[in-house]
Formats: C-alpha cells, sequence, structure tokens
C-alpha cells in the first residue's frame, strides 16, 4: 500500500507541475516567451552588441539567448532550421545580398513593412537607400541592415614613400606600382583569390571597367570586352605580382594574412574589416597602413557600397514582438553610433553625417569611404536566387586568369553558364 | 481473440493489469525489438525514404516549398554529368583506394614491430594512438596551417634542407595526394589497433613450426602470419573502407565548398553537401546521395563475401 502511495504523490506533483508550465506557458503566449532567442554571425558587430545586451536586457526585463556561429555554420543552420520551419529562431543575422532573396522567397522572412513605419524616432527614414532596397523584397521590408561596406584600397605607406610613390589613382597607376614594389619577400598586390569568395571583390574591378554580371534585361555580361579586361586585370594583378606559391583558395582572412604579415604592397578588400589591418595585436603593419578608394578604371571609380548584414525575424517565431524590440534596440541611432565608432560602418545616413560616427576612423579611411558611398553600386554579386551557384560560374574566369589561363575564353564559358544558369531560374 | 484465456481459467474476470501482462507475454519478442525498431525506423528507414523520395522530384529553394514529381530525370541528369559527378566518383574511389592501401600497409608494418613486448611499448603505443583522439576538423585546420603556402611551418621546413616550397594544398594536382596524407596521419592507427588486436590472438604453433622448417622471417610472414591474419585485414578494410568512401571533415576544412576553387578534392560527400546547402538544389543533392548510398552498399557487400570466403 505504501508504495502505492508513493506513486500516487508523484503522480500528482508531476500532473500539478505539468499544470503549471502549461499555465505559464499559457499566459506568457499571449505576449510571446520572455526569452528572445538569436543568432549572430562572428562579426566586430556581434561583439558590441554582445557587450551591450545586459543593458537591453535590464531595460526590457527580457532575457537573450545568444547562438553565435561562423559565417559557413550560420548559413547552414538557416538551410536546416528554417527549411523544418523550426521556430527555434527569433533573430536572425544574415546577408540579404547572398541568401535574402531566397529566404524571402520560400516564406523565411517575417513582413516587417509596419514594424519600421511605427516609431518615428527609431526613424526608418534615416537609412541609406542602397541597404534599404537590399532588405526590401516585393516591396516589403524584410530586414534591417546593419553593416555596410565598400572596397577600398589598403596599402603600405613605408613602400610607397620608400620607393617615392604617390598613392595610385587609376588602376594603371595601381598596376605600375605594385610592379615596382614587388620583390622576393614582398607581394605587389595581393586579394582573394577562391572562386566564389573573390567575385565581391573582384566586382567593384568590373564595374569599374565598365562592365556588370547581367544587364537591365537580366542577360548575362561576364562575357563582354569590359568582363574580359576586368578579368584579366584582377587575375594579372595577383598572377604577376601577387604572393609566391599563391592559392586559388584565399577568403578574406588568408589575403588578411598576407597583407598584415607585411607580406603585400596593396591589398583590395571590404572597408568594414579596416580595424583587422589597423589593431597592433593582429596586425604587423598596423602603423603603416594607408587606405585610399578604389583607384579609377576606364569608366571611373565604382566600387561597391552593399548592406553586408542585416537583422530579421524569422517568420515561424512565435516571439515577433519581442525579436522586433530587440531589433529596435540593436539597431537605434544610439548603438549604430556606438558600434560605428567601434570600426562598424553603419547604414544610418544621420550616424555618417555625425562628426562624432567618423571620428574614430584613420582619416583616410573616412575620406575613402565618403568617396566610395557616393558613386558606388548597389550590389557585389549577382542578384539571383541560388547566390551560391552563381558565384561559383561568374568566378571561374578569376581563377583561369590567376593561374595565367586565357581569361577571355574562360569568360566566353562562363558567359554561356551564366545564360543557362538565369534562364533556368526564371 | 484469446487475450482473456489465463485470467479466465481462474474463474473471474481478468484485471486490466493482467490482460496486459499477458498480452505482453505473447508478444515479448517485438515488445523488446521495439526501442530498437523504433531507432532504426526513425533515424534510418524514414530520411533514407525522404531522400529516396526527394530524389524523385525537381525540389529546390526550401523543402516546404512545393515540388513536381519529375520521376528519374535527376539520375539521368546526374548520371550524365561529366563535369562534377563523375569526377567526383574518381576522386571519391581514388581517395578511398589510395588511403586505404596506404593504412593497410603501414598498420601492419606499425602493428608487427609492436607485436613483440619491447621497453618504452606503453609510451609508444600512446603516442602512435594520438591522432586518432583529435576531432576530423582540427585535424584538417591544422594541417592547413601547416601547408599553407606562404607562412607554413611544412615549406619552411623544406626550406631548410634547401627544397624550393611545395605548394600542397593550393596546388590542382597535389591537394588530393595531400589530404589523402591527412586521412593516412589520422586513421593508421586504428588500422594499427585492429590489426594488432588481430595478431596478439593468433596461435604461436604455426609459426614455430615454420621456424624449425627454417623458413625465413619474410617467409614466414607471407606464407603464415598473412593468410591467417586475412579474416581481420579485412574487417580492418571494411570499417576504414567505409569511413573512408565517406570522408568529408578533413575535405571541408581544408579546402571548402566544392573542394576548391577547380573541385580539386570534391568527393561524392563534398559535392551532395554543396548541392544542399550552397545551391540548395535539393533534389539533384538526393539523387547523388542515392547513388553513393549505393556505391557504399555494393562495395560493402563485395567485401563481405570476401570476408565469407575467406573465414571458410
Amino acid at each position: 500500500m505504501k508504495r502505492r502511495s508513493v506513486v500516487k504523490y508523484a503522480a500528482v506533483a508531476a500532473a500539478l507541475s505539468l499544470g503549471l508550465t502549461a499555465c505559464g506557458g499559457g499566459s506568457s503566449e499571449s505576449k510571446g516567451s520572455d526569452t528572445v532567442r538569436v543568432t549572430l554571425a562572428n562579426h566586430v558587430w556581434t561583439e558590441g552588441i554582445k557587450a551591450a545586451i545586459p543593458e537591453f536586457e535590464k531595460s526590457t526585463g527580457l532575457k537573450v539567448e545568444l547562438t553565435q556561429l561562423g559565417e559557413d555554420q550560420l548559413s547552414d543552420q538557416y538551410n536546416v532550421k528554417l527549411n523544418a520551419g523550426s521556430d527555434e529562431i527569433d533573430v536572425m543575422m544574415y546577408r540579404p545580398l547572398q541568401e535574402g532573396k531566397a529566404f524571402a522567397r520560400n516564406g523565411y522572412l517575417a513582413d516587417l513593412t509596419s514594424k519600421v513605419a511605427e516609431d518615428a524616432s527609431w526613424n526608418w527614414k534615416d537609412y541609406q537607400d542602397g541597404p534599404v532596397k537590399a532588405t526590401t523584397y516585393e516591396d516589403k521590408v524584410t530586414g534591417v541592415p546593419i553593416i555596410t561596406e565598400r572596397e577600398v584600397l589598403y596599402y603600405r605607406k613605408d613602400l610607397l614613400k620608400a620607393a617615392g610613390i604617390e598613392v595610385p589613382k587609376t588602376m594603371e597607376e595601381l598596376e605600375a606600382a605594385a610592379k615596382k614594389l614587388s620583390s622576393a619577400d614582398t607581394a605587389g598586390f595581393v586579394a582573394r583569390t577562391g572562386k566564389s569568395a573573390a567575385v565581391t571583390q573582384f566586382s567593384s574591378f568590373l564595374y569599374s571597367f565598365g562592365g556588370d554580371f547581367t544587364d537591365e534585361n537580366g542577360k548575362s555580361t561576364v562575357g563582354t570586352e569590359e568582363a574580359k579586361k576586368a578579368y584579366a586585370f584582377y587575375g594579372g594583378l595577383i598572377k604577376n605580382y601577387g604572393p609566391k606559391n599563391v592559392s586559388t583558395d584565399m577568403s578574406w582572412p588568408e589575403a588578411m594574412a598576407i597583407f598584415t604579415q607585411g607580406k603585400a604592397a596593396f591589398y583590395t578588400e571590404a572597408d568594414s574589416l579596416y580595424k583587422n589591418a589597423t589593431d597592433p595585436a593582429k596586425s604587423k603593419v598596423a602603423d603603416t597602413v594607408g587606405f585610399a578608394p578604389l583607384p579609377a578604371g576606364p569608366a571611373g571609380s565604382k566600387p561597391y557600397n552593399i548592406p553586408s548584414w542585416g537583422l530579421a525575424v524569422n517568420k515561424a517565431s512565435a516571439n515577433q514582438d519581442n525579436a522586433w524590440k530587440f531589433i529596435k534596440w540593436a539597431t537605434s541611432k544610439e548603438r549604430t553610433l556606438e558600434a560605428q565608432k567601434a570600426g562598424v560602418p553603419g547604414p544610418r545616413a544621420s550616424v555618417w553625417s555625425d562628426p562624432a560616427g567618423t571620428s574614430t576612423y584613420p582619416k583616410d579611411l573616412a575620406a575613402a569611404i565618403a568617396v566610395s558611398a557616393e558613386n558606388g553600386v548597389g550590389h557585389d554579386r549577382p542578384q539571383v536566387l541560388t547566390v551560391g551557384k552563381a558565384r561559383e560560374i561568374v568566378g571561374g574566369p578569376i581563377v583561369a586568369s590567376i593561374t595565367g589561363a586565357d581569361a577571355s575564353a574562360a569568360a566566353d564559358t562562363a558567359n554561356t553558364a551564366f545564360q543557362k544558369f538565369l534562364d533556368d531560374e526564371k | 481473440m484469446s487475450v482473456l484465456t489465463p485470467a479466465r481459467t481462474s474463474g473471474r474476470p481478468a484485471s486490466a493489469q493482467e490482460n496486459f501482462s499477458a498480452w505482453a507475454n505473447r508478444h515479448r519478442k517485438w515488445l523488446f525489438a521495439a526501442p530498437a525498431m523504433i531507432f532504426v525506423g526513425v533515424l534510418i528507414i524514414f530520411p533514407l525514404a525522404w531522400t529516396l523520395y526527394l530524389s524523385l522530384t525537381d525540389s529546390q529553394g526550401s523543402v516546404r516549398a512545393a515540388s513536381d514529381f519529375v520521376g528519374l530525370e535527376n539520375y539521368f541528369t546526374v548520371l550524365t554529368d561529366t563535369e562534377r559527378f563523375w569526377p567526383a566518383v574518381g576522386r571519391t574511389l581514388s581517395f578511398t583506394l589510395v588511403a586505404l592501401a596506404c593504412e593497410i600497409i603501414l598498420g601492419m608494418c606499425i602493428a608487427l614491430l609492436l607485436w613483440r613486448p619491447f621497453r618504452g611499448e606503453k609510451w609508444v603505443r600512446v603516442a602512435i594512438l594520438l591522432p586518432l583522439v583529435a576531432t576530423p576538423v582540427a585535424v584538417g585546420m591544422m594541417w592547413r596551417l601547416i601547408f599553407d603556402p606562404n607562412i607554413g611551418f611544412a615549406n619552411q621546413l623544406l626550406g631548410l634542407v634547401g627544397i624550393p616550397p611545395q605548394p600542397w594544398l593550393s596546388g590542382q594536382d597535389s591537394a588530393l595526394p595531400t589530404t589523402i596524407f591527412m586521412d593516412v596521419w589520422q586513421w593508421t592507427p586504428m588500422v594499427v589497433l585492429i590489426l594488432l588486436a588481430g595478431l596478439t590472438s593468433l596461435s604461436e604453433e604455426p609459426d614455430e613450426a615454420a621456424r624449425m622448417d627454417g623458413a625465413t622471417a619474410v617467409q614466414r610472414f607471407f606464407y603464415v602470419t598473412l593468410p591467417l591474419m586475412m579474416p581481420t585485414v579485412i574487417v580492418a578494410i571494411l570499417l576504414r573502407g567505409i569511413d573512408a568512401l565517406k570522408t568529408f571533415d578533413i575535405l571541408y576544412a581544408t579546402k571548402g565548398k566544392g573542394g576548391g576553387s577547380f573541385h580539386e578534392v570534391e568527393t561524392l560527400n563534398v559535392y551532395a553537401y554543396g548541392l544542399s546547402f550552397d545551391y540548395n538544389q535539393y533534389g539533384l543533392s538526393s539523387a547523388v546521395l542515392i547513388l553513393f548510398f549505393m556505391i557504399i552498399v555494393g562495395s560493402m557487400w563485395l567485401l563481405t563475401m570476401r570476408k565469407k570466403a575467406v573465414s571458410k
């Protein structure tokens, strides 16, 4: 008998606790959970926000559960979880140009149109046009941009001074300078070389030579004369004046490492990564790094000017209101200013016009950014649904050119393949 | 239905509990196997069936998006793809065969050295087992740093003895051999373990008899030890072979998506991964996976047949 009563008590206790949790869940259901689950990428911006989260938790009484992942892992997570309709993510940091279109079309992103409009003090109108366009899908706002970037020229002041060379203003001058500065242990020029990774940085060269990935009718233009010249130029710089034994797998961490180890004179890369080059803890050349706008090609200096990351709300999340509260806080003018001061170029016009917004930037970098923001192009990769595949196709001629193969023939091949890809995607 | 039989014989209506235990008694073989069956069903059969289904549709973008049934079209596309699929099959097989051959031969040599007791045996064993306990992704990252063409340790070491720097992972022709080397480095210890277990369980008599007859060490190995070891060797090949066929982490950690800019190390696994996670072409990727699955099952079947023949 005794045993049975123990079982009975246990059963009652279990039922009670179940009932209690059910009540708890029930009452909070109406206003969403008190825990906001946020997934962020490893990025300088994330470091700043992470440090400030306690402030948000204190002022709202909400709890933030943070997951932080590398870029590739992040994108794999989204592929798996969003595909499965998981509600485990409330706020997600994503790449509007890489995944935005596909995510929006698949219905993974909540519609934020009314939310961004409702609070005038938060001020959606303060956001630059390019970034806003990139996070809008079919007239619906699906995300809030947080980081913008433009391609700039990183260079070694000491090497240029020693050789008596001016900072190159045109592509020809860049090539001549790279040639003059390349030596046995220092490369004249370094940049990304990976087929897919290099596409974004190559895009600015493409635009500056007068080309693009597609024309206004959505036809492939990577086989045009302009594009061929750009491919040959970018690949040629790396092949002729790049590091010895250059690999064709470099993304920014590898290319940046070569530059910050003092093994290259020029480097073209996104401005948002500048801290890696100027931070003495990470860079051997921290005090001799200079910045300049992308040198002008035949069509002028046309770097990309894009939002590389944004925040969005998972459409399957049951906690959308609190998710929005988090985004509103994380993208407020104050926070954007803080982030920008810490080295993350933001998307808010008011922060850029505020002297405090550029106070922590190296002067030449701030100037380069201002120039690039003005004549920048709003995309840095083909604007399609399956960006990953498109990048592999249009990146082919870059690698061909780096390895000394016929860039022109490779561009023709890529053009045919890319046109077929575009037709298939329609 | 005779569920109530045991209770009825006692002349009173059976309680629910008695009913259940009677039912459970008669179905106990199913009942005990149920957890394992559910496990197999949920984690093996369902995913396989789902993959098979996806491979017959044009699913892409999102698995939840509407997709059409296209029959065997994906298989046709894949099997006629000489640009990515067949080279990937070739790489998968050459990676597996070369890695396996090196591991078995090297493993056998090391196992023979460790067979007889010697001083410091314990330390040697620990040292040999070290690579085995490291995570493959970490192993990949480590070798990637070592083999970096410009700042890597390997080329600096070569420089010390006057050999010019090698492209290792960055070369189009040298990338696959380099990843094979990493696989051999990491997995030979496992083969050593298996073969050593086999060696120590061999009886001494045949070897002694051969020695009496004046056979040399080499003769004794090839005519006595090796034939006796054959079943163990095949087990090692089987275990390591399946693993090598589906190698992913080392390749992905060193060369990334697509197995490098020229797909230098793109095996079937890396290809299928890229198809689903980079291109979001779930139908096509499922077809590749089903074909891959068939290759694995086929080679496993061949090896088990061989093992049976040897054991007889």
